[in-house]
């Protein structure tokens, strides 16, 4: 019989009881960051805000917000709390550099954040016994690291093998008998169907469970890469900003993530008025880490929208859980697990073309992959007689998305005026992919 | 001596080409030679026109993209060996020809018109003159 809880202590425990240890933390982990923080301490003081107001989870409300912006105009020590000398780890945002998040960690953040994967891995079914195929990407990118962490935390045999090279990841799952896989949703139904185009199928493998994250993906895929690989997919849910993968995992019910609350405050508020909605309310989610030491965010917000709900879970968790992100309080998109803004695009053609043209971000999925499609009208400026002059811009343009995203985009020149507007205005996004 | 060739960017999609060529007959433009270049998704449409400039206004207030650049009308006899000798000439004054197209111009019986878009003109029409061709300019073409 496999272990239900990885802390059972804190996973199950009484709402109260969790409400007091999150009062504690909070108190102190304020006043942490008023004393090492100039920048959050500035903002608190903008807002009349001492440590002294902050008496428990009560006054959360009464704390400024901190948002992308902040970590920018911080970038990359502004937020740090602790001396380089005390931390181990950088972890960062996927590959941009006008967005970049940088966070750091002290042994005991990497330890309270494997911590946190660990429980979602032993949610799925995973322990001591298991062999984890780590297929996320190692590297800045929280994905692999995370999860090489908590496999390791509960001590499975762990395969880092990264992303990519999918035959190879095949061939290890098969030889080496991997019986969880960790990796994006969309690379799991990739590898799902390669299995099928190698001739096998699941019985060839022993794979049980995987934890799928980084990215948003729907309940029919779920079901597709279930059978296609023959397991059971959970999700989970995590941000460089709070510390990676693990803020919140899927336990057996596959419904909804329970959020670690003894490290992560989480609320819902309204992000046009930024007031707390109550548990049950559709809004943002804003999450406080009062365990962090070295990158410790009060009430940082996600941009996620999701509702939040305290009803009893069949798996005897109490923590609060959180739905599937239902969209972006901002522009945001996530192609390809990578985090893409229209900003950065208009960043490129400003460059390339010496003034902002109309363009048009069109994703969508085909298959199990995103595809990313952006359509610039041709300025006449722009325009030569040559297809050789014609086609040097539209790689130029390609490259340099490349460069600032990380990703490929298919860069296709229109004509003036062929991108559709409502009400004058150009329509930036068209995101075809149906992943709520 | 050149004639001005009228350069359009097309959308490689269904309709572009008929937008393109109603638009210039609601203009009352003539359309003495055509050809497309292209890529996969888009394509330039090159024409020689009886009134360019009027042929890009026409165009721009329907909000295509149109230039227009000077390029050379060149009569070649209509026999073997003609369109190698221009070719021979220019190579010869080492110009070189980024594109060139045949042209539906026949001033005279006998003869046929292509149209070169080379690195420099000036050095091909001296070229192309000293070597006896006759080329076409913009009055030309107007009156054809």
């Amino acid at each position: 019989m496999s272990k239900r809880y990885w802390n059972e202590k804190i996973e199950c425990m009484d709402r109260d009881e969790m409400r007091a240890l999150q009062s504690e933390r909070l108190v102190k982990q304020v006043k942490h960051v008023w004393d090492n923080v100039p920048y959050y301490r500035k903002k608190m003081e903008e807002k009349g805000v001492t440590p002294d107001d902050i008496k428990g989870i009560e006054d959360l409300h009464k704390l400024p917000f901190l948002s992308k912006a902040d970590l920018r105009e911080g970038y990359p020590y502004g937020l740090l709390a602790k001396p380089l000398s005390e931390c181990v780890r950088i972890q960062s945002t996927s590959g941009t550099t006008g967005k970049r998040v940088v966070a750091f960690y002290t042994q005991n953040d990497v330890d309270m954040w494997e911590d946190c994967v660990a429980r979602a891995i032993t949610a799925a079914g995973g322990t001591k016994d298991d062999i984890c195929q780590v297929a996320y990407g190692y590297g800045l990118f929280t994905g692999g690291a995370g999860l090489h962490g908590g496999s390791h935390k509960v001590g499975c045999l762990t395969l880092p093998m990264s992303s990519g090279n999918t035959e190879r990841q095949i061939q290890f799952m098969i030889d080496l008998g991997a019986t969880i896989l960790c990796c994006t949703p969309s690379y799991a139904a990739y590898i799902g169907e390669t299995l099928h185009e190698m001739g096998y199928t699941p019985d060839d493998i022993k794979l049980k469970a995987g934890i799928f994250g980084a990215e948003p993906w729907t309940e029919e895929m779920r079901k597709q890469i279930e059978e296609s690989l023959g397991i059971k997919a959970y999700d989970i849910y995590g941000l460089t900003e709070t510390s990676g993968p693990g803020v919140a995992f899927e336990c057996e019910e596959q419904h909804g993530m329970h959020i670690n609350e003894d490290n992560f405050i989480a609320e819902i508020i309204d992000p046009d008025t930024g007031e707390t909605l109550p548990d049950g309310s559709k809004g943002e989610l804003v999450f406080t880490s009062i365990t962090k030491e070295a990158f410790p965010l009060l009430r940082y917000r996600t941009r996620d929208i999701c509702v939040l709900s305290r009803g009893k879970c069949s798996c005897g968790r109490t923590l609060v859980k959180m739905s599937k992100p239902m969209g972006r309080s901002d522009d945001m998109l996530i192609i390809k697990g990578v985090n893409v803004f229209p900003s950065q695009i208009e960043t490129v053609l400003l460059k390339d073309f010496n003034a902002t043209p109309n363009y048009q971000i069109v994703v969508d999925r085909v298959g199990n992959s995103d595809t990313f499609e952006i359509k610039v009208e041709l300025s006449p400026d722009m325009f030569s007689d040559t297809i050789r002059d014609v086609s040097a811009l539209e790689r130029k343009l390609s490259a340099d998305i490349v460069q600032i995203l990380g990703i490929k985009a298919k860069i296709s020149l229109v004509e003036p005026k062929s991108i559709p507007r409502s009400e004058g205005k150009a329509v930036r996004v068209i995101d075809k992919r149906k992943l709520v | 001596m050149t004639v001005k060739q009228l350069s359009v960017f097309v959308e490689n999609r269904p309709g572009r080409l008929c937008a393109v060529t109603q638009a210039l007959a609601e203009a009352g433009i003539n359309i003495r030679a055509v050809s497309i270049a292209d890529t996969k998704d888009f394509g330039i449409m090159r024409i020689i026109v009886n009134d360019t400039d009027k042929a890009v206004a026409a165009l721009k207030e329907r909000d295509f993209i149109a230039s227009s650049a000077n390029v050379i009308a060149v009569i070649a006899d209509d026999k073997p060996g003609s369109m190698a000798a221009i070719m021979k000439t220019l190579y010869n004054d080492n110009i070189s020809v980024e594109y060139m197209y045949a042209a539906f111009l026949n001033p005279e019986q006998g003869t046929a018109c292509l149209i070169l878009r080379v690195d420099s003109n000036d050095k091909a029409v001296t070229a192309l003159t000293e070597a006896g061709c006759k080329l076409l300019s913009e009055e030309d073409i107007a009156k054809i």
